[in-house]
């Protein structure tokens, strides 16, 4: 007979609602997890649908994911014409933040070449950029539909199509456009920012007294043109041709001094180790302290339970029952519980982890482990309550 | 062993409590021989020793001196015999009734004497027919599949005596099996006792300090600091 599942048969209620207790507690750790997880992958996210093998950036930056990157976007031609290199691609990135109804509204830009890669990985709806102005890719969670406008920098931008969920490394949905109109967004000054900047350069070169007025006027004309360029990128992607060396064209763009070549091995560790690893840290952190808080939870409950059976458990001892018997009562019931709780947290995650506002990626292997690291705590937890029972003395079931 | 002439021969029973300046003697000297099918009660007020009596013979409290031999096993000389194991000895041998029944409360009548059944490593089977058998035998067929919540006192206490009886013990022991029930139901557990002490051949010792159920006794062992008097 196992007095294990009596037990819980008769007070199922109790039992119930406790292990649904714990249940919430064992689904707060599942969906830590699941946020490392989903931190992680929301920061590898673009840097895993370029599908790029080098990330040209600036000089003594670490890129355009963890500071300030700027660059010409024309040494994308010379990027192309390393040996090994079959393709490269200019690629700009900012974050913007605009007002959508009353609600601040925010997401990650990408312009990429219509003609190179960087663009969306798939679309799920609607169709890729065909224009060279003026239309965008949106990912789906920004929850925008086809043909929907967006006001940006100097122009509105039309939703074509709708990507998957791409998000940026901190996990703002993600939009593309062409590379011009990213640039114009991020880079171009209106009418009124022109005229002010003509106008100080201008007093600027006419405070010149070495240069004559001839030199000065045509000095105006050109330096305006260069200040209102925009073309600069933020990184220029490349991939290598069949049997390259990677290093080798590494070390044939570092010659350039001007740039940095980051593999996406060091991108990786740039974005995982040095971007979330505090985050994952303090994840990692609450995750222990909650399991060490079920610990205790579990250990209470099967204790309390032991003191409410201690004259069951004389009684057993009394009328000869072996320790076994005894102890595998405790010791299912803890495992029991445990084993629901874990369930009810898995079962609530699996049902809600779609409504998260981040991503919530549950692995396998990390549901395998919190569930065996559960049962060690059920059993290390057991242990209060067997050690009780097996100093309960059969003579205590005497009296009234 | 059914030929022994005594189911409970208690010799010269001592029992101190404590050591050094503050021992108490809870039994000096005691001395008791039940046959079976004799149903005996120990009689004495509260401290009297009697429980202390009830437990040495139950094997759960090592007596200091004496001997003490249950169905012709010496289970006691001097403290236990060495490597004598007595929690088989209690599932095999003893049956025990209690003050307040001590029914498992998550466990139907039925499983309450099972449990012991299987204790005492019977099958599932042959556990719920013989359980079946004794709840049936003690009026108590339509009340198998309660919780001892849901049972009257009576009920209840009955339950209690077909688990004591499960594994057909040589020797019951009961401690104040009448305290909890009104006097009707009190005396109908003793006449249940007196019949089946009588029917299964068992030494039933009971111990009691309620005088209205002393009536139908065989014997009645008086405890009184320690000592015990024996009265026909």
């Amino acid at each position: 007979m196992n007095l294990a599942i009596r037990d819980i048969r008769y007070h199922r209620g109790r039992f119930i609602l406790t292990s649904i207790g714990l249940g919430l507690l064992l689904g707060v750790v599942i969906s830590m997890g699941g946020i490392y997880r989903g931190l992680f992958a929301d920061a590898l996210a673009i840097l895993n649908s370029t599908k790029a093998d080098i990330w040209v950036v600036q000089q003594n930056t670490n890129g355009p994911f963890a500071e300030s990157s700027r660059i010409p976007e024309d040494i994308t031609y010379r990027i192309r014409s390393v040996p090994g290199v079959s393709e490269a691609s200019p690629l700009s990135f900012q974050t913007i933040q605009i007002d959508k109804g009353a609600k601040p509204f925010r997401f990650f830009l990408i312009g990429y070449d219509l003609n190179g890669f960087g663009g969306p990985p798939e679309i799920i709806s609607g169709r890729g950029i065909g224009q060279k102005h003026y239309e965008m890719v949106v990912a789906a969670s920004m929850g925008m539909a086809i043909g929907e406008k967006i006001h940006l920098g100097l122009h509105d931008y039309t939703v074509v199509g709708i990507t998957g969920k791409v998000v940026s490394s901190g996990g703002d949905p993600v939009a593309y456009v062409t590379l011009a109109d990213a640039q114009d967004i991020q880079f171009k000054k209106d009418n009124d920012a022109i005229r002010n900047d003509r106008e100080r350069i201008g007093a600027n070169l006419d405070a010149l007294q070495s240069l004559s007025p001839g030199q000065a006027k045509y000095l105006k004309q050109n330096m305006s043109a260069i200040t209102e360029s925009t073309h600069t990128v933020n990184t220029i992607v490349a991939r290598l041709a069949p049997g390259a060396n990677l290093p080798e064209v590494q070390a044939r763009i570092n010659r350039w001094n001007h740039f940095r070549p980051l593999s996406v091995e060091e991108q990786t560790k740039i974005l995982t180790k040095g971007m979330i690893e505090k985050a994952r840290m303090q994840l990692g952190l609450f995750r222990a302290i909650l399991l060490v808080i079920s610990a205790v939870i579990i250990a209470l409950i099967i204790y309390t339970s032991t003191l409410d059976k201690i004259k069951v458990i004389a009684t057993l001892k009394l009328i000869g029952s072996q320790n076994r018997v005894i102890v595998g009562m405790i010791l299912q019931q803890s495992l029991l519980m445990g084993i629901i709780a874990y369930g009810i947290g898995y079962g609530l995650i699996l049902l809600t982890y779609e409504k998260f506002p981040r991503r919530i990626v549950l692995e396998d292997v990390d549901l395998q482990v919190l569930f065996i690291i559960v049962i060690i705590i059920c059993t290390i937890s057991s242990f209060v309550g067997i050690r009780k029972a097996l100093k309960v003395e059969p003579a205590e079931a005497l009296g009234g | 062993m059914d030929d022994c002439r005594y189911a409970i021969e208690v010799e010269n029973l001592t029992k101190i409590y404590g050591k050094g300046g503050s021992t108490v003697i809870a039994l000096s000297g005691a001395s008791i021989q039940v046959k079976p099918g004799e149903l005996v009660a120990i009689l004495g007020p509260s401290g009297s020793g009697k429980t202390t009596l009830l437990t040495s013979i139950g094997l759960i409290n090592e007596p200091t001196h004496g001997r003490v031999v249950i169905d012709g096993t010496v289970v006691a000389d001097e403290g236990w015999l060495p490597g004598i194991d007595l929690k088989r000895l209690r599932r095999e041998k003893l049956g025990f009734i209690f003050q307040a029944h001590n029914l498992i409360p998550f466990l139907t009548a039925r499983e309450n004497v099972m449990i012991a059944l299987e204790i005492n490593q019977l099958s599932r089977g042959e556990a719920k027919a013989r359980a079946t058998e004794l709840l049936g035998v003690l009026n108590l067929g339509h009340r198998m599949d309660n919780y001892p919540s849901s049972l009257s006192g009576g009920e209840a206490q009955r339950v209690a005596i077909a688990r004591a009886l499960a594994n057909k013990p040589k020797v019951i022991l009961a401690d104040e099996p009448t305290a909890a029930l009104d006097t009707e139901n009190g005396k109908n557990v003793m006449i249940l006792l007196k019949k089946l002490a009588l029917e299964n051949h068992s030494a039933i010792l009971v111990v009691t300090h309620d005088h209205r159920m002393v009536d139908g006794f065989d014997r009645i062992f008086h405890v009184n600091d320690g000592h015990v008097n024996t009265e026909s």
